[in-house]
């Protein structure tokens, strides 16, 4: 018997009003998160996936932002239904969220311990010495040497990869069911990033947590991840397991993207040219008619350039796709 | 072999650490040391390391923006920071940088048009006609085109403004460019958009590249030679196909082995 999934968001459509109309930042996206899976969301910048995590921690600023339609349930409870003041229980506690730039998303004027304790405290309602000792633990288990010593520490004092290891620490510190990573490894370097993406598979392991991890990057999307969704201008329009999709990629837009990665296996030849996909990411508020991807895409049909195509399963499990080809 | 281009010979930079205002400090930082390299006409030397490793240091000493603390670089076998007045400007206007961030590395007060002119009316002031057509030319060439001269650099996508970053320094037919992470700022669509061009302008005006990046899956794609950076030391340097294929030191596996693959 499969259990219920943890986080289901169904048709989501997060729209921001502006002067030049509805931008549709999150346009009906629907998906469903085991207990201990990792969800890979793919896509460029201005795709709308920092939205989409955003709307799932109810962080989009409203107005300007608005959520249109659908559902975000987590263990059953209706997300988009609770008031402010039960959200606030939720975040940090059920959810939590780890961002790109550990520098910005911790503050500078507190210790790291503080910060870490902060959480534990208004979450789990035990004194300052149990919170303070719950956060050297947290950051003993995010291998950081000398807890006791570093609590102290200013997050100036620390380089980037080990903020991040304090953003994971306060992040997991009250046992999340759900834990959204916004690029977590985007601003350090790849040994770095090698490190911090293995604490995360670990803990997450550990703690039965279900992870989305948002990124830019398809090869960490292929070490790291069960499910993948590829998100272009605001929509899923593929999503797949992740070894189906590496082997079998069905989007034009992800075969497109697949091809244009520099690889670091196969010969050097000086005249070779990357496959590209020719022009530019339609902006948000003027997306074109029909499919977003047909003036770009190299298999455009002529119903591609007036109707909209749906995400439609295609005989595998969990595999979905958004495109005429395969209608 | 014919003589290196560029010829860079023991090179050491040092930064001073927590000079107070009147006591001089005795620690130092060791950006760069003792690196010796040599650059050939037309070639693409990739230097690739982690934050740090000394990359941008030596390049803005190769590009005459910071002095090193010793050694010399050589180019056409004379010292470049001995250079008088004039041959600086020279050099100059053969070795042009491209810049990481296309979002500061533009004045934003001024046209896509005019930035790429600059240059042209700072290393030659007159002729105002052969400007405009030059510029033409030049946009074209990057994938602009004439109508976007007008255009401010907030009005276009990252993606155009390092074509305009780009157009800027191939503007005065430089034999030298030197890109620091010319495509860490891009996404990947793009970035594949920006590498196909520089290798298209490389091979249009036999340009030289030194191309920094941390990303191994770029250096692989761009380099005939690559060099790797540790701690401000080149630890490897070897052939594109030699690096990849039989890397001999310890951090050069390390980098290979913490890509992601695919």
């Amino acid at each position: 018997m499969k259990a219920s999934p943890v986080l289901a968001v169904d048709n989501l459509s997060t729209w921001f009003d502006t002067e030049q109309g509805a931008l549709k930042a999150v346009d009906e996206v629907s998906f469903q998160l085991d207990a201990g899976d990792t969800l890979g969301i793919v896509g460029e910048s201005g795709c709308g996936k920092t939205v989409l995590s955003l709307s799932i921690m109810r962080l989009v600023p409203t107005p300007p932002g608005r959520y249109v339609s659908g559902q975000i349930a987590l263990n059953g409870l209706d997300l988009l239904s609770l008031s402010e003041r039960e959200m606030r229980k939720v975040r940090g506690k059920a959810i939590s969220m780890i961002f790109q730039e550990p520098m910005t998303s911790l503050n500078p004027v507190f210790r790291i311990g503080d910060q870490i304790s902060e959480t534990i405290r208004l979450h789990q309602g035990c004194n300052r010495s149990e919170s303070h000792h719950k956060s050297i633990e947290m950051l003993r288990l995010v291998g950081i040497e000398l807890p006791e010593k570093r609590i102290k520490d200013y997050p100036h004092q620390l380089s980037g990869g080990m903020r991040q290891r304090v953003m994971i620490a306060m992040a997991l510190a009250c046992h999340p069911q759900l834990m959204l990573a916004d690029e977590p490894t985007t601003a350090l370097d790849v040994t770095i990033q090698a490190q911090i993406l293995a604490l995360i598979n670990d803990l997450k392991r550990a703690m039965g947590t279900s992870v989305i991890l948002i990124t830019h990057d398809l090869g960490v999307i292929a070490e790291n991840a069960q499910q993948v969704a590829i998100m272009y201008a605001g929509k899923f329009v593929e999503y797949s397991d992740v070894k189906d999709l590496f082997s079998l990629p069905l989007h034009p837009y992800t075969k497109g993207l697949l091809h244009s990665i520099p690889r670091i296996e196969g010969d050097y030849c000086r005249d070779k040219r990357l496959p590209i996909i020719p022009g530019v990411v339609p902006e948000l508020s003027r997306l074109p008619e029909g499919c977003r991807f047909h003036d770009r895409c190299p298999d455009v049909l002529p119903i591609c350039r007036n109707v909209e195509p749906a995400l439609i399963g295609q005989g595998f499990p969990k595999r979905y796709v958004r495109c005429w080809k395969y209608q | 072999m014919n003589t290196p281009l560029l010829t860079v010979h023991e090179l050491h930079k040092y930064f001073p650490l927590q000079g107070g205002f009147f006591t001089s400090s005795k620690e130092k930082c060791l950006a760069v040391q003792d690196v010796s390299l040599s650059l050939h006409k037309g070639e693409t030397l990739g230097i690739v390391g982690e934050s740090g490793c000394g990359k941008t240091t030596l390049a803005r000493m190769i590009a005459h923006i910071e002095k090193p603390t010793a050694g010399e670089i050589r180019y056409n076998g004379q010292d470049i920071f001995k250079f008088d007045k004039k041959q600086l400007k020279a050099y100059r206007r053969k070795a042009q940088f491209i810049f990481q961030d296309p979002y500061a590395s533009l004045n934003p007060r001024l046209t896509a048009g005019t930035i790429i002119a600059e240059p042209f009316i700072i290393h030659r002031r007159n002729l105002a006609q052969d400007i405009d057509t030059d510029l033409e030319n030049i946009m074209k060439m990057v994938g602009l085109s004439k109508d976007q001269e007008r255009r401010y650099p907030h009005e276009f996508s990252g993606g155009q403004r390092q074509r305009i970053g780009i157009a800027r320094a191939i503007a005065l037919r430089p034999e030298i460019i030197i890109a620091d992470e010319p495509v860490s700022a891009l996404d990947v669509s793009v970035q594949a958009q920006i590498l196909n061009l520089m290798k298209d302008l490389q091979d249009e005006f036999n340009l030289t590249y030194i191309f920094i990046s941390h990303d191994m899956g770029v250096i692989r794609f761009i380099s005939d030679r690559i060099a790797v950076m540790y701690r401000g030391r080149i630890v490897e340097m070897a052939s594109n196909q030699q690096l990849f294929e039989n890397p001999q030191h310890p951090y050069t596996r390390i980098l290979l082995s913490a890509v992601p693959r695919l």
